[in-house]
């Protein structure tokens, strides 16, 4: 691989996450390092959303210490953590359904557009401009993940694979440093999965985004990570290079004793 | 020519980003509009004028910044009545208390001061949906009701509460005779549906949209829901009372509170509902669904009775009307949330693809 793994760019310190009296998380710590594509596994609410929710702001832990580029992160809203440059896509699709393809991807540039109500208002200059701009650089997007013949579809009529990559492209158009990846592949069949391996894999290749990804397919996530975070009922039973963890007798025993 | 965009291939982002991008519904709008300008204007009578056309066009305005709030942010209001009252009351102050205030100049500031309303009343919105929002902002409505009732210094110490507007003119124009009061309503409802579509087709229209459809997600690409939601409120609240001073000093002349009651925030509510939440189109279907219906009611109800022999009363009128608004809500809010402008949408696809169905 062309792309090297720098250094930690978040570490999660003793994280803990309760709802009422579900432990949704207890006492988890495992890191991320630039440029890699970080899998979390588990079986069914293991906490692994929950985990993604923790770190882009959506849930505030009870306990535990976020660093990112080696700064402690404070108590932060889900828009701080986006301005930071983290994005995520969601499990269940979370697209903007009134809206077309081309829409949600633009939304997903919200944070680089500057110009000002008045100024959108009356569709002056710069904010035509600017609207350009940010046009040009979704349609490079929408080429990257060849959806080009969609682009004015309401994203409600589009098929569940199309769906997916949409939201993937939502989170592109933000050019994050941290892409976190919430089941892309789940519901595909296998030439989707294919795709959406390749698309992920040449944006960490291209772009250097950092991926952390959940995933179910074992397959999928020996092939594709760099290092493997595992996950049972919200607790860290292993941390390693797929191989390590694949053997790790704990990991094989919550994963038979979930049944699969 | 048939009508649809083969053919009509855009070379660059900013042609297809042009408010229309089908030319054929670009000249059917210049058209309408041209109309409406040059021609209306010598085919109405009085009657047009008073009674159909200047509260057509004003309450566009009003139900344009209601579905701006409620269509395209997801946010929902029940005292948009209220804010057009401010908007009223507070053009009509600036013009009697500043010397030499131009007529425009009143009316966007009332505008403006409804804006500063909308978002202070907008602030619930932060924290509670739906119902409880519906509360928060009936809430504005029974305070502005008031307010405009008991405190003197709002009407200028009229007795009765009524403030009168007389001897509009913009530089030396005469806004007085009911063409000419259309024509000036008429500017103002082009301008703001022109602003309206540039505002939803700009990233602040995405932002509001985003919120609307899925909030959490907004919120995780960087949306501030706080700045999406209240300038949402503001704008819409800026249209609303625009459209409120409009009814105050165009069409009505002299108005008392009673004007801009919780009735005129359900009415406008309706029309949203009716033509289509989301809908620029949409919200003018609405409003002049709601201004001829009633018309049109009156007129056809006790002809129809005529013709069957019987005698239709103008309370049976008047109650058919609820009845027929009430079936049509209920049916718009199951079946077809984005209301008669969808329909024209759906149409409109069809028309796209024939005479090849696939
Ligand atoms: N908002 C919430 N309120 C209450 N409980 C929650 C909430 N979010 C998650 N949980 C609980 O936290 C636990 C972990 O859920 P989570 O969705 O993180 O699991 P998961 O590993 O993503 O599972 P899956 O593979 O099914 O997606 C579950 O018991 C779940 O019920
Ligand atoms: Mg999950």
């Amino acid at each position: 691989m062309s792309r090297k793994i720098g250094d930690v760019i978040l570490d999660l310190q003793n994280i803990s996450l309760r709802f009422g009296g579900v432990k949704a998380l207890t006492d988890i710590s495992f890191n991320i390092r630039e440029h890699e594509v970080r899998a979390i596994i588990g079986p069914n609410g293991a906490g692994k959303s929950s985990m993604l929710n923790v770190i882009n702001g959506v849930y505030h832990p009870q306990d535990g210490k976020i660093f990112y580029r080696g700064v402690e992160r404070k108590k932060m809203e889900p828009h701080m953590a986006a301005s930071t440059g983290i994005a995520r896509t969601f499990q269940n699709i979370a697209l903007f359904k009134g809206m077309s393809v081309l829409d949600n991807i633009m939304t997903g540039r919200t944070l680089k557009m500057k110009s000002n109500m008045l100024l959108q208002a009356l569709w002056l200059g710069p904010a035509q401009k600017e609207e350009i701009a940010h046009r040009r650089k979704v349609e490079e997007i929408i080429d990257f993940l060849e959806i080009q013949h969609i682009r004015k579809t309401p994203v409600g009529r589009l098929p569940y694979g199309l769906q997916k990559r949409v939201d993937l492209g939502r989170a592109l158009a933000m050019e994050p440093q941290i892409l976190l990846l919430d089941e892309p592949m789940a519901g595909m069949n296998v030439e989707e999965k294919q795709d959406m391996c390749r698309f992920i894999l040449d944006v960490n290749d291209q772009f250097g985004t950092t991926i952390v990804l959940i995933e179910h397919d074992m397959g999928v996530v020996m092939d594709i990570s760099d290092r493997v975070v595992v996950l049972d009922y919200g607790k860290k039973i292993g941390d390693g290079l797929p191989d390590e963890v694949r053997s790790s007798p704990e990991v094989i025993k919550a994963y038979l004793g979930a049944g699969h | 020519m048939l009508y649809r965009e083969n053919g009509q291939f855009k070379t660059t982002y900013a042609a297809d980003q042009q408010i229309f991008t089908i030319a054929q519904d670009k000249w059917f709008v210049l058209g309408v509009v041209a109309f409406a300008f040059l021609a209306v204007p010598m085919l109405a009578d009085e009657y047009m004028f008073r009674a159909i056309l200047i509260p057509f066009l004003i309450l566009s305005l009003a139900a344009l910044g209601v579905n701006l709030l409620v269509g395209y942010c997801g946010q929902i209001t029940l005292g948009a009545g209220a804010f057009m009252a401010v908007g009223a009351y507070a053009a009509y102050n600036f013009l009697i208390r500043i010397d030499g205030m131009p007529l425009i100049g009143a009316l966007l500031l009332g505008g403006l001061t409804s804006a500063g309303l909308g978002i202070l009343f907008g602030i619930p919105s932060l924290r509670v949906r739906g119902l409880y929002l519906a509360v928060a902002t009936l809430a504005a409505q029974f305070f502005c009701d008031w307010a405009f009732l008991r405190i003197k210094w709002f009407t200028n110490d009229s007795s009765s509460g009524s403030v009168s507007v007389s001897d509009l003119s913009v530089l030396g124009w005469v806004v007085d005779t009911p063409a000419e009061k259309y024509l000036f309503c008429l500017g103002f409802i082009v301008v703001f549906a022109m602003i309206a579509k540039n505002l939803t087709r700009a990233t602040i229209g995405r932002q509001w949209m985003a919120i609307r459809d899925m909030d959490v997600a907004a919120e995780v690409i960087g949306i501030r829901p706080m700045y999406a939601k209240l300038s949402a409120f503001a704008v819409s609240s800026f249209f609303v009372g625009v459209a409120g001073a409009l009814w105050g000093f165009v069409h009505l002349g002299s108005w008392e509170p009673a004007a801009f009651s919780v009735d005129r925030s359900f009415q406008l509510l309706f029309m949203v509902i009716i033509g289509g939440l989301g809908s620029i189109l949409g919200s003018f279907v609405g409003a002049a669904f709601i201004v001829i219906l009633p018309i049109f009611l009156n007129q056809f109800l006790p002809a129809l009775g005529g013709l069957l022999g019987l005698h239709i009363s103008t309370a049976a009128v008047s109650h058919a009307e609820l009845i027929i608004f009430g079936s049509l809500i209920v049916f718009f809010l199951i079946v077809e949330p984005h209301g008669l402008a969808r329909l024209w949408a759906i149409a409109k696809e069809k028309l796209r693809l024939w005479p090849f169905p696939h």
